[in-house]
């Protein structure tokens, strides 16, 4: 029992933080550990197609590909931020009340990119509507916060907050990039298809604009990449 | 006037359903409908938040937010515009409201809060409740009444979609999917089929 308790002091005391923000400074701050933190979320651990996280905002708006990208970035922004906010303040806040915690600093976070987007975006922050608003409901968010960030230091909580963003943003601007290109033969409102195409009898695929193509584009990627990746398979 | 409010609340639940038409609510969606049981739990609960939550945020926008909003305090308050604080504030509504509602119900009928208890805490982060308040915001109601009527058609809806992808994730378990679209793949998939099948009632002139 006493060898128990000293262990578990131990391990405590080796994860107390150095300095507030890098924890360790042993480690080097791109080592391969960290580096995984960034590049999983974008393939075999990705927020969209693997945790399921974050799906609410993302379809919505991927008709173009403008819009996908600066709610792209809006993400990354508010997951950065929220993660290394919750990772300094990881060790003051009380468990119960943690959620409300979470909720406060995502809101307060959106709404700055909101009043941000208004100010010098006003076109993509009208077509967003209220998905900008969305966010802080994004279970993404949420989730990486009380998966990582509450029990990681702020580097590492920063490097998975962005990783995370990207992965999403990454399924995000995937499913825009074909929507776009199928639906109405532009990409980033410039046409990319040439006219003697057209000309040829080919025709832009209406369905895609729809909002129910959103659904099976991804559909369709989650295909492709369980089947390149059998781990990934679920049961029954 | 009735016929109103038969208006929105048919608009609400099928031209402009939660899930099919703005994909709000699919974590919660995908997450809790492998069975029926749990479907209509949450369902249910998902209508109860949002009949509350919207005319209860209603309120709060219309008389402390909206530009010009706290004219009642006096004529040198009329300036103010706190319409950027709507996000916080309904965020904070809708999550002590959960929790009140949580409390309540389980003080008052230990029945319901067994077939809702666990869904509750769950609604507090899905995205159909605040996007039923944002929506509230932008659509600009008239009166307190149509704000509930809004908020109720929206959770009908919202049931409506949960209790059909369950029933038809019951049944697909019996049937042979190619192993990579098992799961997740196939509901994204039969979830946008359904999409196709509710914009036919786009048509309908209201």
């Amino acid at each position: 029992m006493r060898l128990r308790n000293y262990k578990i002091n131990k391990k405590k005391s080796k994860n107390k933080p150095l300095f507030l923000f890098i924890g360790k400074n042993s480690e080097p701050l791109f080592s391969k550990k960290n580096k995984k933190l960034l590049s999983d979320p974008l393939d075999d651990n990705n927020p969209i197609t693997v945790q399921v996280l974050g799906i609410c905002s993302a379809l919505a708006i991927t008709v173009q590909l403008k819009p996908a990208i600066v709610m792209t970035m809006s993400v990354i922004f508010v997951m950065a931020c929220s993660n290394v906010i919750i990772s300094i303040l990881r060790n003051l806040i009380p468990n119960r009340i943690r959620i409300i915690v979470f909720l406060v600093v995502i809101s307060s976070l959106v709404a700055l990119v909101d009043q941000f987007l208004k100010a010098y975006a006003y076109d993509v922050s009208k077509e967003l509507s209220i998905f900008i608003g969305l966010i802080v409901t994004n279970c993404i968010v949420m989730g990486r916060l009380e998966a990582f960030a509450l029990g990681n230091d702020v580097w590492k909580s920063f490097l998975d907050g962005i990783g995370n963003a990207f992965g999403y943003g990454v399924i995000l601007i995937l499913v825009a990039f074909f929507r776009e290109l199928l639906g109405s033969g532009n990409l980033m409102g410039f046409q990319v298809i040439p006219d003697f195409i057209y000309d040829m009898g080919y025709e832009n695929n209406g369905l895609m604009l729809l909002s129910p193509m959103a659904l099976i584009t991804v559909g369709i990627i989650i295909w492709i990449q369980r089947s390149r990746n059998n781990k990934l398979i679920e049961e029954g | 006037m009735l016929e109103d409010y038969a208006n929105l609340f048919i608009k609400s639940i099928f031209i402009e359903n939660m899930v099919f038409a703005y994909f709000l609510g699919m974590c919660s969606y995908l997450a809790i409908s492998k069975t029926l049981k749990n479907g209509v739990g949450m369902g249910f609960a998902v209508i109860f938040v949002l009949t509350i939550t919207v005319p209860l945020n209603y309120l709060i926008y219309e008389y402390l937010l909206v530009d010009g909003a706290l004219k009642w305090l006096g004529p040198e308050y009329a300036k103010l515009d706190l319409s950027f604080l709507s996000l916080i504030m309904f965020i904070a509504v809708i999550a002590s409201m959960v929790q009140l509602v949580e409390m309540i119900v389980e003080k008052f009928s230990p029945a319901l809060y067994g077939s809702l208890g666990i869904f509750l805490p769950l609604i507090a982060v899905n995205c159909a409740i605040l996007g039923g308040s944002l929506f509230m915001q932008i659509k600009d109601f008239s009166g307190i009444s149509e704000a509930a009527v809004y908020g109720f058609g929206s959770g009908v809806g919202w049931f409506l979609a949960i209790v059909a992808i369950a029933a038809i994730r019951e049944k697909i378990a019996y049937s042979n999917v190619p192993a990579p679209l098992k799961g997740l793949g196939i509901t994204f998939i039969i979830t946008g089929l359904m999409a196709l099948g509710f914009m036919s009632f786009m048509g309908i002139k209201l």
